[in-house]
């Protein structure tokens, strides 16, 4: 028996598609219209494969998925959830081709119970922290404009450290940064924080605070809004920046901080400023510098100028009277002169050492001695006693 | 001495020079200040690169500072 296959003429045998292109053209059509998005539903089936790779079912009353979470994100999500959990999982509808089937393709997947007690734990400490001041405009302290010393509290494993670093390098490398290191997520992550917060307040020349890490999931940023991080963070005795990378979520020490800053690398440019910028600042003021400078000797010039010629006037004026005075006191200076007195018949008896002889003591007998008189002076003896 | 002081300070410094009330000694002793300001400032801007620093407290509470490689 032959059949015919009986095609319209809509559709020429020549365009009959294959599986393949089939589940590849569902496949497009599926993956391409949806963005990552968030499902509800109870574990069924999980199973851990020793690829790493986890399969299971999410159900609710009136129908089931097919998911698949595989290796990367199942590692981060620690244990594989029991049957009956119910979740949160995030992910985006994809069509398996080798066996056509459609399946949800799970990146994070949370109970949501946890979600509960987390949520319930947010509003308690956001609450305490509200009554307690601790999110009032009134703390905020401003941000030191060319801060040259920063504590970095984040784990120097993160990439939030190399972000800051680079940052600060290209914009303002005189500065030095203080990593003070800390787990941001996980056990002991609070304790961690809490510690090095404290740490903060002992390190010398401090002049702003950065506490942050990168962007992450809901629940690693559990430990920012803890209430003993927040109020440690509240303590720390120089303005502070909460940098926790997170498009959506804010995070309590936003709140508690003095500055919120979206990412790391968004916190780095508020706390420096631009070494460019601050160059220009230098140049203005090194030109104003030589300009008062100038205008100032300028003036001082002008000024000595005009002394100068007063003090010329009054030069001469003085010159003048003292010649007059030294011309009067040359005078009554040769009136007084001894040998003036010669002239007037005087003559003074001289020792062979020079000295003037003043009294009969001073004439030995047969003692020569010279007489000064008005034009010179004449060889003489003393006769007797 | 950091930067920003003295930022502030030249500023105040080429105000009272602006001013033109100054005696011509202490203006010179100014424009003096000035000019190692400035220089000191320059000097720190020029930092090649940023310093990087870890800091770890001492079984005995001590805090030590040590340079972070890379």
């Amino acid at each position: 028996m032959a059949y015919s296959l009986q095609l319209s003429g809509m559709a020429p045998t020549d365009q009959v598609w294959s599986v393949s292109q089939l589940t590849s053209a569902v496949k497009r059509l599926v993956e391409g219209e949806f963005m990552p998005l968030w499902i509800r539903g109870e574990v069924v089936g999980c199973k851990a494969w020793s690829s790493g790779h986890w399969y299971f079912g999410l159900r609710d009353r009136s129908s089931q998925v097919r998911c698949c979470m595989w290796k990367r994100d199942a590692e981060r999500a620690g244990e594989p959830p029991q049957d009956g959990t119910e979740v949160f999982a995030l992910g985006k509808p994809g069509i398996y081709e080798a066996k056509g089937e459609f399946q949800f393709n799970v990146t994070r997947m949370i109970p949501t119970a946890a979600i509960g007690a987390a949520q319930r734990e947010l509003e308690r400490v956001k609450e305490v922290l509200h009554r307690d001041g601790l999110f009032d405009h009134a703390r905020k302290r401003p941000i030191p404009a060319l801060a040259c010393s920063i504590a970095v509290v984040t784990s120097t494993a993160g990439a939030a450290l190399q972000d800051v670093i680079t940052v600060v390098g290209k914009r303002w490398p005189c500065c030095r940064l203080v990593v003070v290191n800390a787990r941001v997520q996980g056990d002991g992550a609070v304790h961690a924080l809490v510690r090095a917060l404290r740490l903060v307040n002992r390190i010398p020349d401090i002049e702003i605070c950065i506490v942050g890490r990168g962007g992450g999931g809901r629940e690693d940023l559990a430990a920012f809004n803890s209430e003993a991080v927040c109020r440690a963070l509240a303590e720390v005795r120089v303005p502070t920046i909460s940098a926790v990378g997170h498009e959506t979520d804010i995070s309590l020490t936003d709140l508690v901080a003095d500055l919120r800053a979206p990412t790391p690398s968004a916190a780095a440019e508020m706390a420096v400023a631009d070494r460019r910028e601050v160059a220009r600042q230098l140049d203005d003021l090194a030109a104003r510098l030589a300009g008062g400078l100038g205008s100032r000797t300028r003036l001082a010039g002008e000024r000595l100028a005009r002394t100068a010629d007063r003090l010329h006037g009054s030069i001469e004026a003085v010159l003048q009277r003292e010649r007059h005075r030294s011309d009067r006191l040359a005078a009554q200076l040769d009136a007084l002169s001894p040998l003036r007195i010669l002239d007037r018949g005087y003559a003074v008896p001289v020792g062979p050492d020079g000295h003037v002889l003043k009294r009969r003591a001073d004439f030995a007998p047969g003692a020569p001695f010279r007489l000064r008189v008005a034009d010179g002076d004449v060889a003489a003896r003393v006769e007797s006693p | 001495m950091s930067i920003a002081q003295d930022l502030n300070r030249l500023e105040e410094i080429v105000r009272k020079l602006e001013a033109e009330d100054v005696e011509l000694d202490a203006a010179l002793a100014l424009f003096e200040e000035g000019v190692s300001r400035l220089r000191a400032a320059r000097e720190r801007l020029g930092a090649a690169e940023v310093k990087v620093q870890t800091v770890l407290e001492e079984a005995d509470g001590d805090l030590r500072l040590s340079d972070l490689d890379g």
